[in-house]
C-alpha cells in the first residue's frame, strides 16, 4: 500500500487527465461522430433497402394477383363471347333452316297446285280430245255401217232386239 | 438472463481470439528479443547510483546491481519493479558492463517556483545531477527531487529522500506512450472515418477496427445503458476502450511500456468514470443511494451509508482490477523470463531458454487476452454504472 502511494504521480495524473480528456473530444468530433453517423446511415439504408425490397415483393405481389384476377376476366369474357358466338351461329343456322323449309314448303305446295291444276287441264283436254275420237270413231263406225245395206239392216235389227228386250 | 450472460461472454471470447490471433503472429516472435532486452536493460538502472550505503532493502538491491549482471531473486525482483515503474526516459537495452543505453531522452518539465523545462538526458539515468533552470536536480527511484550542486540527498529512517520534491510535469515513459496511443488511435479512426466517405464499407484497417466499434456499441453500451440514451456516453465509452485496449497491447511489445497497470493511470480512468456517472445520475438514482424507495424507514437508513460506500468503491474496483490485471501479466511475463537465468545451473542453458520461452508465449497469448478484456470490463463496468445512473424507474 505504501508503495501504491509512493508510486502516485500527481504529474501523471494531471497528464492522463489531460491527455484523455483532449483524446475524448477530439476523437469525438474526428473519428466517433462521423463513424457512428456513417454507421447509422449505412444501417438506415440497409433497413431502408430491405424494406424496399419486401414492398416491392409485395407490390409484385399484388400485381401477380392483378394479372391473374384480369387473365381470369379476360378468360371469362372469351368463353362467353365464344359461347354466345356459338348460339348465334345455332339461331341464324336454326332460323336459316327453318325458312329454307318454309321457303321449300311454298315452293312444294306452289308446284303442287301447278301440277294439280297442270293434270286438270290435261285431264279436260284429254276428255275432251277422247270425245271428240269417240265421236269421231263413232261417225266412222256408223259411216262405215250405213255404207252397206245388209249390215244396216242386221244393226237395225240388232237394234230392235235390244229395244225388243227393253 | 443467463443464456444472454453466456452468449455476451461467448461473443467477447470470439473477438477476444480474434484480435489474439491477429497479433499472435507479429508479438510471439518477439519474445526472445524481449528476453535479452530486459536483461542487459537493467545495467541501465537509476537505483545503481544509490550510493549511499544503507541498510534499506532499495539501496542494497541498486548496490548488489552495480555493474553487474541481473541474476539473482532479488535483482530480477528490483528489476522487474524498475520495468513495472514510470520512468523519465526510454530505454530500448543498455549494456550494464560498459554502462551504456540504448534509448532517447523525453522532456522534463518541473514546477519549482515556476516552469523549468529540460532533458532527461540531463539526469544521465540517475548517474549525475542534472542543472535545469538553475537549480539543481537528482533522479532517484524514478522521481526527481531539488539538490545542491553536488546532488546530495539525505534520506528519512524509512530511506525516503527529505529533499524538496519539485512538481513534475515532466513527459515520462508513460506519458509518452499515451501520446503515441493518442495519436495512433487518431490515426486509425480518422482514416476508418474518413474511410466514409468513399463508400459505405470500410477498406484497410477500417475492416478491421470497424466491428470493434459495433461491438462496443451494440454489446457494450447499447444493452448497459439502453437504446435512447447510450448516443451520448459512446465517445467517451468507446475512447475508454480503445485508450485501454492499445496501451494494454502497446504493454506487451519490447518497448516496455506498463501505462495500464500503473495505479495513477487506472485512478484518473476511474476518477474520470465517477464523475461522468455522478453528473448523469437522474433523481431517481440519487433517491435510490439517500433514499431507498421500498424499504421500511430502518432500511432506508441503514441502507443510506452501504449505497455511498457503493459508490466509492465501483470506481475504487475499476481502479484496482485493471492495474492489478497488467501489473500481474507484466510480472509473470518478466518472472518467466528470469527463469532463464534463476534456473541455469539446475535447467542448463538450453533447457532454461526453452521452459522460460514456452511458458513465455504462453503467458503472452494469454496476455493478448487479457489485454482485450481488461479493456472490455472496464468499459462494460463503465457503462453499467451510467446505465444504472439514467435507469428511468417506471414502476415507482
Amino acid at each position: 500500500m505504501e508503495k501504491l502511494i509512493n508510486d502516485f504521480s500527481f504529474g501523471l495524473f494531471f497528464w492522463v487527465a489531460i491527455i484523455f480528456t483532449v483524446l475524448i473530444f477530439i476523437l469525438r468530433k474526428f473519428a466517433w461522430k462521423p463513424i457512428l453517423s456513417s454507421l447509422d446511415e449505412r444501417e438506415e439504408g440497409i433497413q431502408g433497402a430491405l424494406d424496399a425490397a419486401e414492398n416491392a415483393k409485395k407490390e409484385l405481389e399484388n400485381l401477380q394477383a392483378d394479372n391473374e384476377r384480369i387473365l381470369n376476366e379476360a378468360r371469362a369474357e372469351r368463353d362467353g363471347l365464344l359461347k354466345e358466338a356459338r348460339e348465334m351461329k345455332a339461331n341464324i343456322l336454326a332460323k336459316a333452316e327453318e325458312e329454307a323449309t318454309v321457303q321449300t314448303d311454298k315452293m312444294i305446295s306452289k308446284a303442287k297446285e301447278v301440277i294439280a291444276a297442270e293434270k286438270k287441264a290435261a285431264v279436260a283436254d284429254l276428255k275432251n280430245q277422247v270425245a271428240g275420237l269417240s265421236v269421231e270413231i263413232a261417225e266412222k263406225v256408223v259411216k262405215n255401217e250405213l255404207s252397206d245395206k245388209d249390215k244396216q239392216l242386221a244393226l237395225v235389227e240388232t237394234l230392235l232386239k235390244d229395244a225388243t228386250l227393253n | 438472463m443467463g443464456a444472454q450472460s453466456l452468449s455476451k461472454i461467448f461473443a467477447t471470447l470470439v473477438v477476444s481470439f480474434f484480435s489474439l490471433t491477429l497479433f499472435a503472429g507479429t508479438e510471439a516472435p518477439e519474445n526472445p528479443i524481449q528476453h535479452h532486452d530486459h536483461k542487459d536493460d537493467h545495467h541501465g538502472d537509476p537505483h545503481a547510483h544509490a550510493a549511499t550505503p544503507s541498510s534499506n532493502l532499495h539501496a542494497k538491491d541498486a548496490h548488489a546491481n552495480h555493474g553487474g549482471a541481473v541474476d539473482t531473486k532479488e535483482e530480477v525482483d528490483a528489476y522487474i519493479q524498475h520495468h513495472l515503474a514510470d520512468s523519465h526516459d526510454v530505454v530500448l537495452w543498455s549494456d550494464g558492463e560498459k554502462g551504456t543505453h540504448v534509448g532517447f531522452p523525453l522532456p522534463v518539465i518541473l514546477w519549482d517556483g515556476g516552469l523549468k523545462v529540460g532533458m532527461s538526458s540531463q539526469f544521465h539515468h540517475g548517474e549525475s545531477v542534472a542543472t535545469i533552470g538553475g537549480n539543481h536536480y537528482k533522479l532517484f527511484h524514478g522521481k526527481v527531487y531539488k539538490t545542491d550542486a553536488k546532488g546530495t540527498l539525505s534520506y528519512d529512517e524509512h530511506h525516503h529522500p527529505t529533499n524538496e520534491k519539485p512538481f513534475d510535469l515532466s513527459i515520462t515513459k508513460n506519458v509518452f506512450a499515451m501520446l503515441v496511443t493518442g495519436l495512433l488511435l487518431l490515426l486509425g479512426f480518422g482514416s476508418l472515418a474518413k474511410g466514409y466517405k468513399n463508400g459505405p464499407i470500410p477498406k484497410g484497417i477500417g475492416r478491421f477496427l470497424e466491428p470493434l466499434v459495433l461491438y462496443v456499441r451494440d454489446e457494450i453500451a447499447k444493452p448497459n445503458i439502453g437504446e435512447r440514451k447510450y448516443r451520448k456516453y459512446m465517445g467517451f465509452l468507446l475512447t475508454i476502450f480503445f485508450f485501454i485496449w492499445l496501451l494494454n497491447l502497446l504493454g506487451l511489445t519490447p518497448f516496455g511500456f506498463n501505462v495500464t497497470g500503473n495505479i495513477t493511470f487506472t485512478a484518473c480512468l476511474a476518477l474520470i468514470t465517477f464523475l461522468i456517472v455522478q453528473f448523469s445520475g437522474n433523481k431517481d438514482y440519487w433517491k435510490h443511494i439517500f433514499w431507498m424507495p421500498g424499504v421500511p424507514v430502518p432500511m432506508k437508513i441503514i441502507l443510506a451509508p452501504i449505497e455511498l460506500i457503493g459508490l466509492v468503491t465501483k470506481p475504487f474496483s475499476l481502479m484496482v482490477r485493471l492495474f492489478a490485471n497488467i501489473t500481474a501479466g507484466h510480472s509473470v511475463v518478466m518472472g518467466i523470463i528470469a527463469v532463464i537465468y534463476l534456473m541455469k545451473d539446475s535447467l542448463g542453458l538450453v533447457g532454461g531458454i526453452s521452459v522460460s520461452m514456452i511458458l513465455g508465449i504462453f503467458i503472452n497469448l494469454i496476455e493478448l487476452l487479457v489485454a482485450f478484456l481488461q479493456a472490455y470490463i472496464f468499459t462494460m463496468l463503465a457503462s453499467l454504472f451510467i446505465g444504472m445512473a439514467v435507469e428511468e424507474h417506471d414502476h415507482h
